[in-house]
């Protein structure tokens, strides 16, 4: 039974488990067992009278079986809940340094305006006349995000980034149809050091996916793309900043190499937020980049979501924008919902609704609370803080393409650990035990062992200083050979190393009741 | 500014330490002409207080559901959500933590996963369930091209009473990846002929129940004159609650269930972020989009949870994957998975019933208004009702006289010649009053 319940089933190697205790708890370190393993079927946490007796109008589909569902009182609840959220790292626990996820502060103030009774209590299809508030937020975000990069249209309904991405690429073979091409160019040119997302979004639409050579600096190069490019080209999916934490300072020639060969410029904007205020999209010729709200913007990373992807557009794709969209009306604000509403020529819809509502509020309020000065210094200090750690490791770790300022992110590889017995990963889990959360790792694909670096502004300096000592130390103890420390590693983490292998070899995706119990009920 | 730890003096410092004199020598890569001399033409900064002022003045703009007897739905609906649900989504480790990719450290997100996927394959009746997606109608996209990686075919059969809005999204996507779709039309009574639409050229049937206009349907026999020609059937909800009073899916044969999360746990939002729930066949799971949760062990043999059977996922396969989907509804799908557990089976069962109680016993009281005929013979919390006088009007009328009547039928397919039809939703939230003052106000404006 106390195995059933997760307890441990043999000692640590670490000495974690020198005292073992009768509950397998260790203090403030609880073990807590599945829900299933702990909630009563006729058990609830709510309160509801059961309704007068009613003739019911379902037509005979009503239910027969019982659900399978347990439930806790509210007590039991609370604990289960706040048990489990202390086998968890965030943000506001420590440093969390993973490069590309930009883990920036999330402001409790952006928490407090999305659970404004005016914003989170207003349902999609009320009449027009009662949201006039909500189109007005849509409206001054779309302000916001076109000002910050100078363009002069946008889509909010992208629910995530990728999902910011599809609509852009759909857009962009809606311009290509428009102008008769469809059959021709169906040709997307994506860098091997893209996000996944790219590739895997032009293959969704039934784009062929042609790679563009990594090189040996971290940087697209123009020629190797006007090589790639001709009258099948539909598009190129560039991220700028790229995965390397380098800006490509070709970028320029790129997109009018795009332009001149009758394609289009997507840019994948994860890394916008090194560049917020300090260069605007538009003026670099892309045609267009979602904004991961979640990342640039603050929006909490909820732990895997919920997301927000806004497309910003450049004229020539602007018309081609899905609904829904917000415009001025002779009543104030509209809506339009339907694309024989619509003037232009939407490509069509990409989500019930209107999108992320409650992150494009929590997204206005970090825009409004950083202000055009603060954005802007947002990005220095994050970029500043990404050299100064660049700074403090590059004469111990090894950067595969030479030791030059980066932006909002620094890149390693693992050259430097050769012959140690260490591997990224091994770092990573030993990084763990420092009291850290891992950097990404193993991406880029392009870069061997890879390990992406982003601080965020949020990091103060003495916590950088002591990141990068913590850092030094652990390398400094990968070199002498105390394997041990990181092969091993985690040892004081909730878990010790999971076996992902077995996890995905018989895939066990939910809780079935144990055999013996479930005998007995037969 | 309160965000930003760093001091001037730090900064100073720290430039030193990178060996450049200021801080634009790290933008050098930035072209000279298209490096920004002064800060963009937006406001400055602001404190707490005058965000709160700004966004509380919008706010105010806008008419709440729990200021006005509320009977707004389709697709989305207003339920009480428990004060325990909202604490604990803001537990810092929850709301500031990433996707699970460092499990040993996220055991926290990984077993509510894990717990999540257990409810939603029970409520559904289906063998595995998915992580969750972006929302329903997102989700019913991926199902669809999902039945086309599993049958190798690529038409869609579209049910008439499945949400516009869900046709829309699939028939864009299908539109863009060169897909057939074939969408029946409008079905106000839940009627129609999808049988006869059933080929063996049909990759998959979508059919919503209850669907748009509130019908219950019988999936059995769908499903049955699918499978006999090859294809799947793909069962749709947009009201979760209505799993808990009728039978699942999963027992009437659907091979892919796919549906909207928003009523347990999450709030209106005015559309978003909402909790798409992803159900299948365990034999079609490595053709399924999003993530898993999975257990295992860790290296002393104490049970533990991963993400899981990512090889279909983007970031390994990249153009091969079975979606683009990066991520998933993670803090919506933990109010779910929260206010589930609270509810329980006695709960929820319970919660299902006073929903459909309260509807019949608006369906009645309309019923004997002039000027106002209840289509539905079947129904679950929402049902179509035939008012005398084009519905966006009455609606708008009543919005003046402090009621959130429902959703004019035009609203979501204009031009389709049913502009007098009305959805109307009930749920727990609404009380005789509630009910009192809708009768009221019809018979005033009809």
């Amino acid at each position: 039974m106390l195995n059933r319940q997760g307890r441990p089933t043999a000692a640590g190697e670490a000495g974690t488990n020198e005292h073992p205790t009768f509950t397998g708890n260790k203090a403030l370190a609880q073990v807590e067992p599945l829900l299933f393993e702990i909630g009563r079927a006729d058990t609830t946490g709510v309160d509801l009278d059961e309704p007068a007796s009613f003739t019911p109008r379902l037509g005979g589909q009503e239910r027969k079986d019982a659900i399978g569902l347990p439930g806790l009182s509210e007590p039991e609840t609370m604990r289960h809940y706040v048990r489990l959220s202390q086998m968890n790292y965030g943000i506001d626990t420590g440093l969390f340094p993973l490069g590309s996820c930009t883990m920036k502060h999330n402001a409790r103030l952006n928490e407090r305006m999305a659970r404004l009774p005016g914003i989170s209590d207003v349902h999609p299809l009320q009449p027009i006349s009662t949201v006039q508030g909500a189109l007005e937020l849509m409206s001054e975000l779309a302000r916001y995000l076109m000002t910050l990069t100078g363009t002069k249209a946008v889509s909010l309904s992208p629910k995530a980034g990728a999902h910011g991405e599809l609509c852009g690429m759909m857009a962009i073979k809606a311009a290509i149809e428009a102008k008769g091409e469809g059959k021709t160019r169906n040709v997307v040119l994506v860098p091997e050091s893209a996000h996944g997302t790219n590739p895997a979004t032009a293959a969704l639409i039934g784009f062929v996916v042609k790679p563009v050579p990594a090189r040996d600096d971290g940087w697209v190069h123009v020629d190797d793309v006007k090589k790639l490019l001709g009258p099948d080209v539909a598009a190129i999916m560039l991220t700028n900043p790229n995965t390397c934490g380098l800006f490509e300072p070709q970028v320029v020639e790129i997109a009018k190499a795009m332009h001149d060969a009758g394609a289009y410029f997507y840019c994948d904007g994860a890394n916008f937020n090194a560049i917020v205020g300090k260069a605007k999209p538009g003026d670099l010729g892309i045609d267009a980049m979602h904004i991961n709200l979640h990342k640039t913007f603050s929006t909490p990373h909820g732990g895997g979501g919920p997301g927000a992807g806004p497309v910003v557009l450049s004229e020539r794709l602007a018309p081609f924008a899905p609904v829904p969209f917000v415009r001025a009306g002779k009543n104030g604000l509209e809506l339009v919902e339907h694309e024989q509403d619509a003037p232009e020529k939407p490509f069509g819809r990409i989500t019930a609704f209107h999108g992320q509502m409650g992150m494009y509020v929590r997204a206005l309020a970090y825009m409004l609370s950083h202000g055009s000065d603060g954005m802007k210094q947002a990005s220095e200090d994050a970029v500043l803080n990404a050299n100064y750690i660049r700074a403090g490791l590059s004469d111990l770790f090894s950067q595969p393409f030479g030791d030059k300022p980066c932006m909002h992110e620094v890149l390693f590889d693992d050259t430097w650990l050769k012959d140690t017995g260490v591997t990224t990963l091994d770092f990573a889990k030993a990084m763990i035990d420092e009291g850290y959360h891992p950097m990404t790792m193993y991406f880029p694909l392009v870069v061997h062992g890879a390990m992406l670096i982003e601080p965020t502004e949020s990091e103060s300096k003495s916590a950088l200083d002591l990141f990068i000592a913590a850092l030094r130390d652990l390398a400094m103890s990968a070199k002498k050979g105390e394997t041990e420390r990181f092969t091993g590693a985690p040892y004081h983490a909730p878990r010790r190393r999971l076996d992902e292998t077995r996890a995905a070899r018989s895939p066990v995706l939910k809780w079935t009741p144990p055999a013996p119990m479930a005998e007995a009920a037969e | 500014m309160r965000y930003l730890p760093l001091s001037e003096t730090d900064r100073g410092e720290m430039l030193a330490r990178i060996g450049v004199k200021s801080v634009d020598d790290l933008f050098a890569d930035i072209p000279k002409d298209k490096l920004l001399k002064a800060p963009v033409d937006l406001p400055r900064r602001k404190g707490e207080l005058e965000v709160e002022r700004i966004l509380s003045r919008m706010s105010s703009k806008n008419v709440s559901a729990s200021s006005v007897p509320f009977f707004v739905g389709a697709g989305a609906y207003k339920h009480h959500v428990p004060a325990t649900v909202d604490h604990l989504i803001q537990r810092s480790e929850f709301l500031t933590s990433y996707t699970p990719y460092q499990p040993e450290i996220a055991q926290g997100t990984l077993q509510y996963l894990f717990e999540f996927q257990t409810q939603v394959a029970a409520l559904t009746g289906m063998e595995v369930a998915n992580a969750s997606m972006y929302d329903g109608s997102t989700g019913t996209g991926e199902a669809v091209l999902m039945a086309h990686r599993v049958t190798k075919r690529r038409k869609a059969v579209l049910s008439g009473g499945l949400h516009p809005h869900y046709i829309d999204v699939v028939k864009t996507l299908s539109e863009m990846a060169s897909d057939e779709v074939k969408a029946l039309a409008a079905d106000v009574s839940g009627t129609e002929d999808i049988l006869s639409q059933i080929d063996d050229s049909t990759s998959c049937v979508v059919v919503q129940s209850p669907d748009v206009f509130g019908n219950v349907r019988d999936l059995k026999p769908i499903a049955e004159k699918a499978h006999k020609h090859g294809a799947l059937l793909i069962a749709v909800f947009t009201e979760v609650v209505s799993l808990g009073l009728l039978s699942s899916p999963g027992s009437q044969d659907a091979d892919i269930v796919v549906g909207e999360g928003q009523s347990i746990g999450n709030a209106l939002n005015f559309g978003g972020p909402y909790v798409g729930l992803f159900a299948a066949k365990s034999k079609y799971i490595r053709q399924m989009p999003g993530r898993l949760c999975g257990e295992t062990v860790d290296a002393d043999g104490t049970r533990g949870f991963v993400l899981t059977l990512s090889t279909r996922e983007q970031h390994i396969r990249r153009d091969k994957a079975t979606s683009n989907i990066c991520t998933n509804s993670g803090l919506c799908c933990l109010a779910f998975t929260i206010h589930m557990t609270l509810l329980g089976e006695a709960g929820l069962t319970r919660l299902a019933r006073i929903n459909h109680a309260n509807a019949v016993k608006l369906a009645d009281a309309l019923g004997n208004v002039k000027g106002v005929e209840v289509l539905n013979k079947t129904f679950f919390n929402e049902f179509t009702v035939k008012l005398a006088k084009p519905a966006a009007e009455v609606v708008e009328r009543l919005a003046e006289k402090g009621v959130l009547a429902g959703v004019p039928v035009s609203r979501l397919l204009p031009g389709a010649g049913l502009d007098n039809l009305l959805l109307v939703a009930s749920t727990e939230v609404n009380t005789d009053e509630d009910r009192a003052a809708l009768v009221a106000a019809l018979k005033e404006v009809l």
